[in-house]
């Protein structure tokens, strides 16, 4: 199967680069995988995990917020958060869940435009639920 | 002339400030190699991100739609200054040399008629744009508590600045700090963040990209981005051009802590030559007398 370079890339540090076979984006408009020779694409990142199928075995990444570019070279995911899904801890978790409630209460006070806000607080929520971490309850 | 006593004391109190320097070079040379491995890491993170906010933002341009972040408010009468230092001084001329630019800039915009904010980020930076300006400051955010910079700090900056945006509170905002060019060299750097400006080198690319969900969208979700990646930058870069000059600026104090110990040294001799001579000749012409 052809294979294609992928990178992933936080502002602190970057955290991997290899030949990716396919790789599972969780897009803002909903999750898309990509393979060798993708249309050049450009998307948002919802808070999600991404899944890396690389020779014959799959890497899992937390990522929240940035972008992933798609491009003849193969894929760039920029994150502004990204941990490895083994490294993934309550506390962490926790936190994340934390700060996107505390951002939504926020933004509900200042503007009343609570759309994206919710949807983050939600997607974030459902991260939680699918690597089997617990949240607490979203209030919104 | 000052007594061999006071001499000894002298280069006794010395040495002493010599040892202090050395230790706090050699800190600031550990120091500094781990800032400029933090400042290495963060850089394919903004080098993509400025390359491809390259590409959206040369094709938004123009456009009547585009975001506030990138096109401006149409006015420039209000500025943001966004002055970054260090929190510790001994550093040679790293702060006032930031400050230096920051207050040129600040005196040019009120002499143009402008209204000028500042918001200092690092106490040294406040304190040295304090006599000045100190009418104009908006905010300081203090980074006394924090070990290493991390993406989040710059995130805080960021949104303290992006509301008071949003808030109308100002139209312009550049960032002030200094680039790390090499152990000597620092270089204090003024960056427009608001607007949106690409920085040098970074041009669009001629690949056309599907945009999900459409290009606007992903304008708005990342300009927000693009200032707190600007600050990180600024934030990394300062961090290391910090150690950098302490460490150049001990290394000179260090030095002269050295030749003014040998300076002394000499004089001790001397002094205590000149006592024994003294001492001699009151001896032998005592014997002569006799």
């Amino acid at each position: 199967m052809a294979e294609m370079q992928f990178d992933l890339v936080s502002p602190e540090r970057s955290l991997a680069s290899l030949q990716a076979a396919s790789v599972q984006i969780p897009g803002a408009d909903g999750d898309m995988t990509v393979m060798a020779d993708h249309a050049p694409t450009i998307t948002t990142l919802r808070p999600g995990v991404l899944r890396v199928d690389a020779g014959g075995s799959t890497q899992e990444f937390v990522v929240t917020g940035g972008f992933a570019e798609i491009g003849a070279q193969g894929v760039s995911v920029l994150a502004e958060r990204a941990i490895v899904r083994a490294e993934m801890t309550q506390d962490m978790m926790d936190e994340m869940f934390d700060e996107a409630q505390a951002s939504y209460t926020q933004t509900k006070e200042n503007s009343g435009a609570v759309d994206d806000a919710a949807k983050t607080l939600s997607d974030i929520a459902a991260v939680g639920a699918e690597i089997g971490l617990s949240t607490k309850q979203p209030t919104l | 002339m000052p007594s061999l006593k006071d001499l000894k004391n002298r280069i006794e109190s010395v040495k002493s400030t010599r040892k202090i320097t050395k230790a706090m070079q050699m800190v600031a040379a550990a120091k500094l190699r781990r800032a400029q491995e933090a400042a290495e890491m963060s850089r394919p993170y903004a080098e993509r991100f400025n390359a491809v906010m390259a590409g959206l933002a040369s094709a938004a341009a123009g456009s009547d739609s585009a975001p506030k972040l990138l096109s401006g408010t149409g006015s420039d009468q209000t500025h943001l200054l966004v002055v970054m230092t260090a929190e510790r001084g001994l550093c040679g001329g790293f702060n006032t040399n930031i400050a230096k630019i920051a207050r040129q800039k600040a005196q040019d915009l009120v002499a143009a008629g402008k209204t000028v904010k500042i918001l200092t980020v690092g106490k040294k930076g406040r304190d040295q744009l304090k006599r000045d300006f100190g009418d104009h400051f908006v905010g300081h955010v203090d980074m006394t508590e924090v070990k290493n910079v991390g993406y989040g700090d710059a995130q805080n900056v960021a949104r303290d600045v992006l509301a008071r945006f949003d808030a109308g509170e100002f139209d312009v905002a550049t960032l002030f700090f200094s680039k790390f060019q090499n152990v000597v060299t620092q270089i204090p750097t003024a960056q427009q963040i608001i607007p949106f400006e690409v920085p040098e080198g970074y041009e669009a690319g001629e690949t056309l990209y599907d945009y999900e969900p459409d290009e606007e969208a992903i304008l708005a979700d990342l300009l927000p981005r693009g200032v707190a990646t600007a600050i990180f930058s600024g934030l990394l870069e300062n961090g290391a051009s910090e150690q950098g000059a302490r460490m150049s600026a001990m290394d000179n104090a260090t030095r002269n802590a050295g030749e003014m110990i040998d300076k002394l040294t000499i004089e001790f001799n001397r002094s205590r030559q000149a006592v024994i001579t003294n001492e001699l000749i009151e001896i032998i012409s005592g014997a002569e007398a006799l």
